[in-house]
């Protein structure tokens, strides 16, 4: 059916970093006109392997050929000029240039001397233009792209990564910002690449995007090659027994019906009447009791973040009683927050999470020494102690708890994060999107964390798009809609009806 | 020994030792140390001296970088410390011949640490509440802080007769000039208050990520607040210095251009100007590179007009030194001529 032609084929890659051998021996191939997954948990070697495809690492040992022909990429721009084009999980546009601008930089048509030479903006424009229509995206090209919504951004990056006539592209993680609706665009447009003959390697942590879209896939494990498996003679059991190394044992159900009960009866630990901010929250009244997980579901821009930063003082409310044990509390900042005993796991790990220079310790004690102040100071032994002990818990890699948090893989470092709010014992701990990024095992342990937390007398606020993921662990279901409360389910709600719930506008 | 040259200080260390063993080889008088009246003399202590206040403001200056900030403005609050200082003494000679002091001499140090506190204060207040970028909250300050010292002053270079006032900048204690000791005890206690508080790990967080470390609940306000006054009173003690040194406040010279030695100093120490990294150490060391470096041009008889461009090109070759870039340049050019030198035989 598809041409069989090998376009890439990269042989036992080896490379290691200090304290972590990240490839040992891995190999992948690519054909022309395929979607190829490449699949592990995270700290498999799925990011080595494109750094080193794409030119910022150059491997310890192994070979890479490039139709038949042995390449070594040196730098991202000499990988491009190859035909091996990448487009990473965060859009690479330059907000303040437009659309034509970002596609063609670099490679500015220019107007002839005799006619005063400089960059010829119409055929940047026109060119740009072209190219978008070819690939069958409708944007006006003369826009500033910061200002285009983040799933026509990716577009146009994938746009600018084929537009120098990759016969390989990479996308790491392209569809982790994106809703529904996006996706599906995006999967458009590379299935139109696709049918052009390009190679595709796709990058996801999401099973069924990858049954959507792939032909193949390669699945590595502590940075070797485990196999090569087509789609349809894989299913997404054996895919996750393959990337894990064992079976998965499926989520414990939470014994809700017993638990219940007993929750309603006890006085929330944290509530807020009438919470609201202008333009990103319609007013709405929230309770979160202790040993209780409180699911937050709703769609891409319905308000999930923006409550659960209220919440945490982190933007100012224009209205809203926030009550602690039932007595009106002062929750003005974060540090006020800090204080009552509230902890937040954001969802920009990045940007809002990790101070990337810092070590894993300091990054694990930052939370617990703000709350005590300047003065009472941890000292090294003690925040190695703890820094050890939340590490060993959550089953955090690193070489050492010295290591910069910068050098941990993405889940690694949310599981971090995570063990710097529960260094400060948190009696309410709100995660927003603790699950994003994340491979399936590290989910799963994440989730029993949750619950375990949960178990020990927390209230938590649990915000994840995955609405599996709320219906499994929450004890009650919290939906909204437009920026508003939508309504409340009880745990173990089944998922179409927090779908409806959701989606319950859109059908009136 | 690889541990060793990995070291942060090692660059900055080892340019400093380069320059002093240059300085000895032009001047070999350079390491003589002398006891005299009980009072240690020699061009080391010398450079020592005249570094203090060098010192001091950068000090200040790290910890303002290290929280993302920038602090332009030192030299004109140097300026400001002198003239409030030299106002409030005052004094003239009385009947006998005595010189008095209008006012304490404790009063008047403390007007004057009062009044640059203050500035350091205003320089903070209008980073954390306006909201303004560092380098233009400071300049309003750098500007309007200079004709402040000289509306004080009246436009004129006053004179302070009061001798005790110039211990600051002449004295000596133990055997060691008083400024030096002021530099050392102050490097003592903030390396003291950083590493017995967690003010180090706040600082750090606060450069490295703002939101991340506001997220965590660290008072990054506060904190900011404080590192800005604390510069602010730095550059204080430095004008104190400085005037007590030439016994007089020159509103229109003290401390000029002496923002640009302290931000130098701070990044020849190995402080990154993005904030998080900083080392004390590195910008003590950084000061005493600046100074023996200007010590050593006066030394050589290098004319005073082509002084500004041997102090540009030797700074220079310094920062050269310390970049890794270019020391990973050399070694690859060495390298590829080996190899080429192989393949000819």
């Amino acid at each position: 059916m598809n041409d069989p032609a090998i376009v890439l084929r990269a042989r036992d890659i080896s490379r290691a970093f200090p304290g972590v051998q990240a490839l040992s021996g891995a190999g992948l191939t690519l054909r022309a006109g395929e979607v190829h997954a490449l699949m592990g948990q995270n700290g498999a070697g799925k990011s080595t392997l494109i750094k080193v495809l794409t030119g910022v690492y150059a491997p310890d040992a192994g070979s890479i050929e490039l139709l038949g022909r042995p390449v070594a990429p040196e730098s991202p721009i000499h990988a491009q000029q190859l035909g091996i084009s990448a487009v990473h999980q965060e859009s690479h546009l330059l907000p303040n240039l437009s659309v034509a601008e970002n596609i063609c930089a670099g490679r500015y048509p220019r107007r002839a001397w005799t006619r005063g030479g400089g960059i010829d903006w119409r055929e940047t424009e026109r060119r740009a233009a072209e190219l978008l229509a070819s690939l069958g995206i409708r944007l006006d090209v003369t826009q500033l792209a910061g200002g285009l919504p983040a799933a026509l951004q990716q577009l146009a990056t994938v746009a600018r990564a084929v537009a120098t006539d990759a016969r390989v592209l990479i996308l790491d993680e392209p569809t982790s910002s994106l809703d529904a609706d996006e996706v599906q665009a995006l999967f458009a447009l590379i299935r139109r690449l696709r049918d052009k003959g390009v190679a595709i390697l796709f990058v996801t942590h999401f099973l069924d995007q990858v049954y959507e879209i792939c032909d193949r896939m390669t699945v590595l494990r502590n940075g070797r090659f485990i196999g090569e498996y087509a789609c349809a003679s894989l299913d997404s059991h054996g895919l996750v027994a393959a990337m894990v190394g064992r079976e998965v044992a499926a989520t414990p159900a939470v014994e809700h019906v017993a638990q219940e009960r007993e929750q309603a009866a006890r006085p929330p630990v944290l509530a807020a009447r009438n919470l609201s901010r202008r333009g990103q929250l319609k007013p709405l009244d929230i309770e979160l009791k202790p040993g209780e997980v409180l699911g937050l579901a709703g769609l891409l821009g319905s308000g999930r973040t923006e409550l659960a930063r209220l919440l945490f003082a982190l933007d100012a409310r224009d209205t809203g009683d926030i009550s602690v044990d039932g007595q009106p509390a002062k929750l003005d900042n974060p540090a006020d927050a800090l204080r009552l005993g509230l902890g937040f796991c954001p969802e920009d790990r990045k940007h809002s999470g990790i101070v990337a220079d810092l070590s894993v310790r300091e990054n694990i004690a930052l939370a617990l020494q703000a709350r005590m102040g300047l003065r009472k100071f941890l000292g090294l032994a003690e925040q190695r102690q703890i820094a050890e002990k939340l590490v060993a818990a959550l089953g955090v890699k690193t070489a050492s708890i010295e290591t910069p948090i910068g050098q941990l893989s993405g889940g690694n470092q949310q599981k971090a994060i995570i063990a710097r709010w529960l260094a400060t014992h948190p009696r309410v701990l709100i995660l927003d999107e603790p699950t994003r990024g994340i491979d399936v095992a590290a989910k799963q342990e994440l989730m029993n964390e949750i619950l375990e937390l949960a178990r020990g007398g927390t209230a938590v606020l649990f915000i994840s798009a995955e609405i599996d993921e709320v219906v499994r662990v929450a004890d009650r279901i919290m939906v909204l809609r437009d920026r508003a409360k939508a309504g409340e389910l009880p745990g173990g709600a089944n998922e179409d009806a927090v779908y409806s719930l959701i989606a319950a506008s859109q059908k009136a | 020994m690889k541990r060793f040259l990995g070291h942060a200080l090692f660059w900055p260390a080892m340019a400093l030792a380069l320059l002093l063993v240059a300085s000895a080889l032009f001047n070999p008088s350079f390491v003589t140390l002398t006891w005299r009246d009980g009072h240690l003399y020699g061009s080391v202590i010398d450079i020592l001296n005249r570094a203090a206040p060098l010192i001091v403001v950068s000090l200040g200056m790290t910890l303002v970088i290290a929280v993302r900030g920038l602090d332009i403005s030192v030299g004109a609050v140097v300026a400001i410390s002198a003239a409030v200082v030299a106002l409030m003494i005052g004094g003239g000679f009385s009947a006998t011949g005595e010189v008095h002091s209008d006012n304490p001499l404790w009063l008047a140090l403390a007007a004057a640490l009062g009044v640059a506190a203050a500035c350091g204060l205003w320089n903070g207040l209008l980073v954390v509440k306006a909201g303004m970028q560092p380098i233009v909250a400071t300049l309003i300050l750098m500007v309007a802080g200079r004709g402040i010292a000289q509306l004080l002053t009246g436009g004129q270079i006053i004179t302070v007769y009061y001798p005790p006032f110039f211990t600051l900048g002449n004295g000596f204690l133990l055997g060691l000039p008083v400024a030096l000791w002021i530099a050392g005890l102050l490097w003592a206690a903030l390396h003291l208050v950083l590493s017995r508080t967690a003010l180090g790990l706040f600082v750090r967080s606060i450069g490295g990520n703002p939101e991340a470390a506001r997220v965590a609940g660290v008072r990054s306000s506060a904190i900011t607040l404080c590192v800005y006054t604390f510069c602010g009173l730095a550059a204080g003690v430095a004008g104190l210095i400085v005037s007590s040194n030439v016994k007089s406040a020159d509103a229109n010279n003290a401390g000029q251009l002496l923002e640009l030695d302290a931000i130098l100093a701070v990044t020849l120490g190995g402080t990154a100007l993005t904030g998080g990294r900083f080392t004390l150490a590195g910008t003590v060391i950084g000061a005493l590179i600046i100074q023996t470096l200007t010590s050593m041009i006066y030394s050589l008889g290098v004319p005073p007009e082509v002084n500004l461009v041997v102090k540009a090109a030797l700074v220079f070759a310094v920062m050269l030194l310390q970049s890794a870039e270019f020391r990973g340049l050399v070694a690859r050019m060495v390298r590829a001529d080996k190899s080429l030198d192989g393949t000819r035989r």
